[in-house]
């Protein structure tokens, strides 16, 4: 399974990630390998097998839809991790011109 | 000055209790060692001396009042993808180096509780992405028993660090083998507890389907009192089970007469070790003498384990490191000037190019691709399923067998470098650890012997919410054998 160079450059920008030219050669050659070993997975015969959802055994875990309060102080050093906000907002680019 | 950072917890117990030692004298003989031997090895990427110090000054006065709780005064180091409030916490990567956490995780929140006091954050693998330790944005772990080596991943900074010493006892993750295989190439005790048995609230999520934080320690008995603490139900994780946790410590001393241990005979086969193999039969021959049953099992899948593990943690990661966008917090591409300039997509594109190493950009692309759009099935859906036959057949062999009994790593410890610049070597690394992990079962690593000096870890897999089993069969081994008690010369 080889990936090309236009099919890296497609993942690299659905997964937001900006790559040097060096980075897009090397990754797609690894990717290639590491998915030439994965496609070992399409031999195991999995007719009427369901996918796993969850390996615990729960089902249908409820809670009441409360917000727990945080005190002032969390709230300030969550807020004081972002690079730029307006009171008590993060400030974002507009994302429609 | 006495080795106090070399007791484990009960004997820090019993000393503290008899005011043998105070929890400043602990403390600073652990700060001490960490000063002595942490140059080397770099097992810590922060380490708190005035906070512990002031803590443990504090844990002496409640002693002194008669308020004392089951870890009171006594010191760990927490794996730095796990939250502590007001400590920075970094996961090992540049795009958090400056990220000091809001909160704690639920698990730190409870062993502070009871005492437990925080004196460094331990090195890992980027996000906990790795086998060895080396993918770590600030510099590798080195393996206190021989510094040219790895100490096996993601937990590397944990593991090592309780290999020499420089706390009482450590918390890691375990994904796909991140506490065992380094628990395994250190020579220490690892265990990663059933899914759902302990919070995930706090951890800096990797693969929630498979992420759960558990103990390292320098003895079974230990890490049965971690377990005891930490393991239950929290409502801010709901895939915690609302189970009654055990009395782990009672639970260990009893006996293992009549127990039926499974021998998976795929662990057993090419490309393992001589004296790994060696040792690993050695300690079922320490097993039938203590009384067990030894069965022999087969888990035809297990050779599907990595491929699986490789579309599912991908996947999870990529969906999972989204939260990194250069907006909320963390490395953010946003000088005065580039705000100006560049667009949204082009922050989150800037921020995450130069934020994320390597490893964790291999991971979130991987994952991206088996994602999307005409590949789903072939890639995440076929490995759901597959993972699906993996599970059921661990199940089915777990009705006639207690436990499995495996070698935890093919291998000793392994060179710096040795497999760095190929990622599917280093992946291949996590063959016997990755069946535990998407089955969700619980299981530990022991030491179990020494192959050319370096140590080797023996697994035992149990039943979903089995640990007391698992647990007791590696205290009845532990006291028979006394692995645990070498220690690294460095």
């Amino acid at each position: 399974m080889k990936l090309t160079r236009r099919e890296i450059e497609h993942i690299a920008k659905l997964a937001r990630l900006e790559l040097t030219e060096e980075e897009l050669a090397k990754y797609g050659e690894q990717l290639s390998n590491v998915l030439g070993y994965i496609d070992m997975l399409s031999e195991a015969d999995t007719e009427r097998v369901e996918p796993t959802a969850q390996v615990t055994g729960l089902e249908n875990v409820f809670r009441e839809d409360n917000a727990d309060p945080w005190d002032k102080g969390e709230i300030e050093a969550a807020l004081g991790e972002s690079p730029a906000t307006e009171g008590r907002f993060i400030k974002v680019r507009k994302v429609l011109d | 000055m006495e080795r106090f950072h070399g007791l484990t917890i009960k004997e820090a117990q019993v000393k503290l209790e008899k005011k043998e030692i105070s929890s400043v004298e602990l403390v600073q003989s652990c700060l001490k060692r960490i000063k002595e031997a942490d140059g080397k090895v770099h097992a810590c990427l922060s380490v708190l001396e005035e906070r512990a110090l002031i803590e443990a000054r504090e844990a002496d006065i409640q002693r002194l009042k008669g308020g004392q709780n089951k870890l009171s005064g006594i010191p760990m180091i927490v794996k730095d993808n796990i939250m502590t409030a007001g400590i920075r916490t970094t996961a090992a990567s540049k795009i958090l180096e400056n990220y000091i956490a809001p909160y704690d995780a639920t698990i730190v929140e409870k062993l502070k509780a009871e005492g437990a006091i925080i004196i460094a954050k331990a090195n890992l693998d980027e996000f906990a992405h790795g086998a060895s330790t080396e993918n770590s944005a600030f510099g590798p772990t080195r393996n206190p028993w021989d510094l040219e080596r790895v100490p096996g991943g993601s937990s590397g900074g944990s593991a090592a660090a309780i290999a020499a010493d420089m706390a009482v006892f450590s918390l890691g993750t375990d994904t796909g083998g991140s506490i065992r295989c380094p628990a395994s190439f250190c020579g220490v005790v690892g265990l990663k507890p059933t899914y759902g048995r302990c919070s995930r609230f706090g951890l800096i999520s990797m693969t929630s389907s498979t992420d759960v934080p558990g103990p390292i320690t320098k003895n079974v008995e230990d890490a049965a009192i971690i377990l005891g603490i930490t393991a239950g139900l929290d409502r801010r994780d709901a895939t915690t089970v609302p189970f009654k946790v055990p009395n782990y410590e009672t639970a260990i001393k009893k006996g293992i007469a009549g127990a039926r241990i499974g021998i998976p005979s795929e662990y057993f086969g090419e490309g393992i070790d001589i004296q790994v193999r060696e040792s690993v039969e050695n300690a079922i021959a320490t097993f039938k003498k203590l009384g067990a049953e030894i069965i022999e099992v087969s888990l035809p899948h297990t050779k599907y384990g990595i491929p699986v593990y490789y579309i599912i943690t991908p996947s999870e990661i990529s969906s999972n490191l989204a939260r990194f966008d250069g907006i909320k917090y963390g490395y953010s591409e946003t000088s005065e000037k580039s705000r100006e300039e560049h667009s949204l997509i082009e922050i989150y594109q800037k921020s995450r190019g130069i934020g994320f190493g390597p490893e964790a950009k291999r991971r979130i692309m991987l994952g991206t691709y088996a994602l999307s759009a005409g590949y789903f099935d072939a890639y995440y859906l076929q490995a759901q399923k597959v993972r699906t036959i993996i599970k059921r057949e661990l199940d089915d062999v777990l009705e006639r067998a207690d436990f499995l009994l495996t070698p935890t790593s093919p291998h000793p410890a392994f060179k710096i470098g040795e497999k760095a610049s190929d990622p599917l070597k280093m992946y291949l690394e996590d063959i016997f650890v990755t069946g535990a992990s998407l089955a969700g079962l619980p299981a530990i690593s022991i030491p179990c012997g020494f192959t050319r000096n370096l140590p080797v870890g023996l697994q035992l897999i149990g039943r979903r919410f089995g640990e007391e089993t698992i647990l007791r069969a590696a205290y009845n081994y532990e006291q028979a054998t006394g692995w645990h008690k070498m220690k690294p010369p460095i």
